[in-house]
C-alpha cells in the first residue's frame, strides 16, 4: 500500500523448542503510516511483542521467521544482510523496552549508552556525540542533564531510567518507534509523565510510533489505530474510535466488557478460561473456547482477515451476524 | 456505627538505615515506611489502601498482622489486641488470632510451594490449625477448591501446572481454608492478564458477599479499586491524605495529590479524555521526608503554611477526611 511506513504481511514467527513448535506469532499484518500511532493489544502470549522484535530481526533464539514480509520504508527488511540491519536499527527504527533496569547496561554511564549510538550512526566525534546527549536529556525533561550524563543507572529512578531508554531510541531521529508496554513497571503518575512526553516527543520529531500495551486506557489516549492480537494472530484491527464503538470481533467486546475504569463502577463481565497453549492452539479460531458466540464453524476452520468496513478488519466468521457491544 | 471488626490507630513502621564499615554498624537514618495511620474497617467491607511505589501501603498491611514487628501504634482486631496477642499471648490464643486473619500475596508464582501438591498445600492449614479433622481433609480441600471455582482433580497437582489466574485462586482457597473473618489482599490481580483480573475481582467480590469476609485490598490500580472497594484510603509518604467512602472519593477529591492520582488513570473511553495533572519531579525519598505537608515540594496550590504547619486528617464531610490545608476550596 503506498503511504505506508512500515508493512507487515502475513508474518510467522515460531520457536523451535524441545517441547515444540511456538507460534508466537501466527500470521500478523500491521501497518504504520507517517507520523501516525498505532497501538497493538494483547495479553501475554498474544505475540504482540515478538511481532515488533520480528520487524527488528531481533527475535531471541530458538525463534525463526518462517513466512511473511515486512516492507520499511518501501525496502523488503527480511532481505537485508545483518549489516544492512545493524545501520537500520537505531537509526531509522528504535525500541523502548519494558523494562529500563535491564535494557540499560548496568557497566556504563548514562553518557556512554547515549554517545555510543550517535558515534556509530550519526559519525559524530566524542564531544559532539556528549553535547547531543546533554541535549537529549533535556529533551525528555531530565533535571540538571550534565551531572545526569556522569550517572550510572542503578542511580537513577525507574522513570528516569525510562526516560533515558526513551532519549537513547530517540538519539537518531528514527522515522519509527516501537514502544513495549514503555510504562507497565512505573507508577501510574510517573506513568503520566512518560505518556505526556511521548506524545509530545512524537508531535515534534514527526515520527511514527507502534505502542504495543495491554491497557485498553493508554489505547484509548494514545493511538490512531489499534490492531489487536490474540495467541499469535490478529484479531481485529480498526481506527482506535471503531474498535471502542462498534468492536467486530468477541475478544474485543470480551476484553473491553472486562476491564474496570476509574471513573465509573460497572459489572465486570468474566471472559472464562486461560489464555491457550501455542504449541498447540486450538484448532479453528484460537479465541473459539473462551468465545460466547462460538459454533462448530469457529471450531472448523481458521477464520480469515475480512475487511469488515472502511479500514476495519475483523477474523470472525460470524461478524455478520452477531451484533457486539463497544464502550 | 456498629463497632468495626478491625480498628488500626496510630501505626507506625519505621526502619534503621544501617551503613556497615570496617569497625562496625552505624545507623545513618530511619525510613518512614509507615508514619501514623489509623483507620477502621467494618464486617464485610472493603477498604482500600492505594498509593505508589513505596508509600508504605505493603508495609502497613504487613504490621497490621503482625507480620512485621510495627515500631508503634494499636490494632485492635475484633475487641483483641493483635500486636499484644502475638507478642506475649500462648500458641492456642496466637493461632486462634492467626486463623481469623489471612493474607493473599501478591505474586502467585513465588507465594505457592512448588514441591508440594496443590492438596498439600490446602491442608497444610488443617494441619497448624487442626479445626478439621483428619479424616475430612479430603472433603474440605475440595471444598475450598470449589468456591474459588477449581476442580477436585487439581488437588493432586502441582503449582507450575496451572495459569498465574489458577494459582491466584489457589493462594485465595488456600488463604479460605481457615475460615478467616478478614484478609488481606495485596495487589492480588496486578500480575494477571486483563482478560484474567476480572475473574478474580469477581470471586474476592462473591466471596465477601456469601461469608461476610472483610477484606483489606492493597493496590495502586484506582480502576480495580473504584470497582471491589468500600471505602479508600490514599497514602503519600507513609500517610495516609485522604479517605472516604469509594464514590465520594472518586467524585470529589480534597487533597491534590488525590487529584493528581486519579487523573493520571488512563480511561478505556475513547470519548472521555481527561486532563491529566502532572506532578513535577519524584516522590521524594522517605528516609527524609519534606517536612510539614509531604506533598508539598511537588503540589501546585501549595503556600507557605504548606511548608511549616503539619495538616491534619480531618473530616470535611460525613465519613470524607482529608489531609490538607485547602480541602474546603476543593469541595
Amino acid at each position: 500500500m503506498p503511504g505506508t511506513l512500515l508493512e507487515i504481511r502475513d508474518l510467522k514467527t515460531y520457536f523451535f523448542t524441545e517441547a515444540g513448535v511456538v507460534k508466537a506469532v501466527d500470521g500478523a499484518n500491521v501497518d504504520v503510516k507517517p507520523k501516525e500511532t498505532v497501538g497493538l493489544v494483547g495479553e501475554s502470549g498474544s505475540g504482540k511483542t515478538v511481532t515488533a522484535l520480528s520487524a527488528l530481526r531481533i527475535i531471541p533464539r530458538p525463534g525463526k521467521i518462517v513466512t511473511g514480509s515486512v516492507t520499511f520504508d518501501g525496502e523488503d527488511v527480511l532481505a537485508k544482510s545483518e549489516e544492512q540491519m545493524r545501520q537500520l536499527r537505531g537509526a531509522k527504527m528504535a525500541m523502548v523496552f519494558q523494562d529500563p533496569s535491564s535494557s540499560l547496561n548496568p557497566l556504563y554511564t548514562v553518557e556512554k549508552q547515549l554517545s555510543d549510538i550517535l558515534m556509530l550512526h550519526r559519525k559524530l566525534s566524542k564531544k559532539e556525540a556528549s553535547q547531543r546527549a546533554e541535549y537529549l536529556l533535556d529533551l525528555v525533561g531530565i533535571q540538571a542533564p550534565k551531572t545526569r550524563l556522569k550517572a550510572y543507572p542503578h542511580e537513577l529512578s525507574g522513570g528516569m531510567k525510562q526516560r533515558i531508554a526513551i532519549a537513547r531510541a530517540l538519539s537518531c531521529e528514527p522515522s519509527l518507534l516501537f514502544a513495549d508496554e514503555p510504562t507497565t513497571n512505573l507508577d501510574v503518575t510517573v506513568q503520566a509523565q512518560v505518556l505526556e512526553l511521548m506524545k509530545k516527543l512524537q508531535h515534534d520529531l514527526g515520527m511514527s510510533m507502534v505502542m504495543i500495551t495491554h491497557d485498553m486506557g493508554i489505547i484509548a489516549d494514545m493511538t490512531e489505530r489499534v490492531t489487536i492480537m490474540y495467541a499469535g494472530r490478529v484479531m481485529e484491527a480498526a481506527d482506535t474510535k471503531t474498535i471502542f464503538h462498534d468492536p467486530k470481533h468477541p475478544y474485543t467486546e470480551a476484553l473491553l466488557a472486562a476491564v474496570p475504569r476509574v471513573d465509573q463502577r460497572k459489572i465486570l463481565e468474566v471472559i472464562p478460561g486461560n489464555i491457550p497453549n501455542l504449541i498447540e492452539p486450538p484448532p479453528g479460531c484460537v479465541f473459539h473456547p473462551r468465545c460466547k458466540y462460538a459454533k462448530q464453524a469457529c471450531i472448523d476452520a481458521v477464520p480469515p482477515l475480512e475487511e469488515v468496513g472502511k479500514g476495519h478488519w475483523a477474523a470472525c466468521v460470524r461478524w455478520k451476524e452477531i451484533r457486539l457491544r463497544g464502550v | 456505627m456498629p463497632k468495626p471488626l478491625l480498628e488500626v490507630r496510630s501505626l507506625f513502621k519505621h526502619f534503621d538505615v544501617i551503613e556497615r564499615g570496617i569497625v562496625g554498624r552505624k545507623k545513618i537514618g530511619i525510613v518512614h515506611a509507615v508514619d501514623g495511620i489509623s483507620f477502621d474497617i467494618q464486617r464485610g467491607e472493603t477498604v482500600a489502601l492505594v498509593g505508589e511505589s513505596g508509600c508504605g501501603k505493603t508495609t502497613a498491611a504487613k504490621a497490621i498482622l503482625y507480620l512485621e514487628d510495627p515500631t508503634s501504634g494499636e490494632v485492635s482486631f475484633d475487641g483483641v489486641n493483635v500486636f499484644e496477642t502475638f507478642k506475649t499471648g500462648d500458641k492456642a490464643t496466637r493461632l486462634k488470632l492467626r486463623r481469623s486473619m489471612q493474607m493473599v500475596f501478591q505474586n502467585p508464582y513465588g507465594s505457592l510451594d512448588p514441591r508440594m501438591t496443590i492438596y498439600d498445600i490446602i491442608s497444610e492449614a488443617f494441619l497448624v490449625h487442626k479445626h478439621v479433622p483428619k479424616e475430612k481433609w479430603k472433603d474440605s480441600v475440595y471444598e475450598v477448591l470449589k468456591m474459588v471455582n477449581l476442580e477436585e482433580y487439581h488437588a493432586e497437582r502441582y503449582p507450575h501446572e496451572f495459569s498465574g489466574g489458577q494459582r491466584q485462586r489457589i493462594s485465595i482457597a488456600r488463604a479460605l481454608a481457615v475460615e478467616p473473618s478478614f484478609v488481606v489482599c495485596d495487589e492480588p490481580v496486578s500480575s494477571l492478564d486483563v482478560s484474567i483480573r476480572a475473574q478474580i475481582l469477581n470471586l474476592l467480590a462473591e466471596l465477601q458477599k456469601s461469608r461476610g469476609i472483610s477484606y483489606l485490598y492493597i493496590s495502586h490500580d484506582l480502576s480495580s479499586v473504584r470497582q471491589i472497594s468500600h471505602r479508600v484510603a490514599v497514602m503519600y509518604l507513609g500517610q495516609i491524605v485522604e479517605h472516604a467512602n469509594t464514590d465520594d472519593l472518586f467524585g470529589k477529591k480534597l487533597h491534590p495529590y488525590t487529584q493528581a492520582l486519579v487523573s493520571a488513570v488512563p480511561i478505556p473511553d475513547v470519548e472521555k479524555k481527561t486532563m491529566r495533572i502532572l506532578l513535577p519531579g519524584e516522590v521524594p525519598s522517605p528516609i527524609n521526608p519534606p517536612q510539614a505537608c509531604r506533598f508539598h515540594p511537588r503540589c501546585k496550590y501549595a503556600k507557605d503554611i504548606c511548608k511549616t504547619v503539619e495538616p491534619k486528617l480531618e473530616e470535611y464531610e460525613s465519613g470524607h477526611f482529608a489531609a490538607c490545608h485547602f480541602a474546603k476550596d476543593f469541595m
